[in-house]
């Protein structure tokens, strides 16, 4: 049997949270910012089938199924709002989308 | 053996994961997106959810990156994308990840241990809400999508419908206002810049 336990996988799912929301804080353009927030529900999928698995219960893998159905439809829609966001402005830079502050 | 791909595999998962954040092009990101969403699949292989990883490499690095992927080609936003980001920037996300980083760590070294023991001391809920018997079989995901998370289940459907519908209102071309002669905002915008 393995000693691979839930920490090393909470571990990684921790470090791939941590470097979505790196990402998300570094990245100026809105389609890698986009990128990065599916990387941080991505790393919490990890941990829920982790817990799940280590836990003996079935309930994490299924959150884990509504997830990833609402991450499609959420990209779905911030993609079709950054296209549409591209034809009013013509930039996906967050520095020139800056309508509001001023 | 369990151990080995593991290792191999979570590696794989964070160092493409870091590429993607560091990448300046951001096709070479959404490319690294798709080995580190397959990594992870991989990762829920290990953790003995075979629906699940055939899920994610299905949906995560099928549809969505080839719709990322797509939404960049068409924008072709390669030419604007070589911004520096400024030092102020850099910093503030440095010290935010470092403190998440020290939490985590923080966590893991004082041996707060989220073992199956502690776990399983959680008081069960009364009222039908008790956790799910464990099986790794498909067949154990449909019976309790159709059983105890019926209502999210058709939550989940209905949400797929309404991001459907708002997409196409959303792409539609909004022609009407632009060719009575209103300007857009963008060309009010752009007017005040030139006379001032």
């Amino acid at each position: 049997m393995s000693t691979v336990g839930l920490n090393a996988y909470l571990f990684v799912a921790g470090l791939l949270f941590a470097l979505g929301f790196f990402g998300v804080l570094l990245r100026r353009n809105t389609l890698v910012i986009y990128m990065c927030m599916e990387l941080m529900l991505n790393a919490v999928n990890l941990a829920l089938v982790a817990f799940s698995r280590f836990n003996r219960t079935m309930d994490g893998n299924l959150f884990v199924f509504f997830i990833i159905t609402v991450a499609a439809a959420e990209v779905a829609v911030g993609l079709a709002i950054i296209v549409a966001l591209y034809r009013k402005r013509r930039t996906v830079q967050v520095e020139e989308l800056n309508a509001l502050s001023n | 053996m369990h151990d080995f791909f593991f290792y191999l595999f979570s590696a794989l998962t964070v160092l493409t994961a870091l590429l993607v954040v560091l990448c300046p092009n951001a096709v070479n990101s959404a490319v690294f997106m798709i080995v580190s969403f397959v990594g992870t699949a991989a990762l829920f292989l290990l953790l003995d959810a075979f629906f699940l990883a055939i899920l994610q490499v299905l949906v995560y690095a099928g549809a969505v990156m080839v719709l990322f992927l797509f939404i960049i080609m068409l924008l072709d936003v390669e030419r604007s994308s070589r911004v520096r980001p400024d030092v102020v920037t850099v910093v503030a996300a440095s010290v935010a990840v470092l403190l998440l980083a020290f939490g985590m760590g923080y966590l893991f070294l004082t041996g707060h241990d989220a073992t199956a023991a502690t776990m399983a001391a959680v008081p069960q809920v009364p009222g039908g809400a008790n956790p799910m018997e464990y099986a790794t079989a498909s067949r154990a995901f449909g019976y309790g999508l159709f059983t105890k998370y019926m209502l999210p289940f058709q939550v989940a459907g209905f949400l797929l419908l309404v991001a459907m519908v708002g997409v196409i209102v959303l792409s539609k071309r909004l022609t009407g206002s632009n060719e009575a002669g209103k300007p857009s905002a963008q060309e009010i915008r752009e007017s005040e810049v030139s006379q001032s």
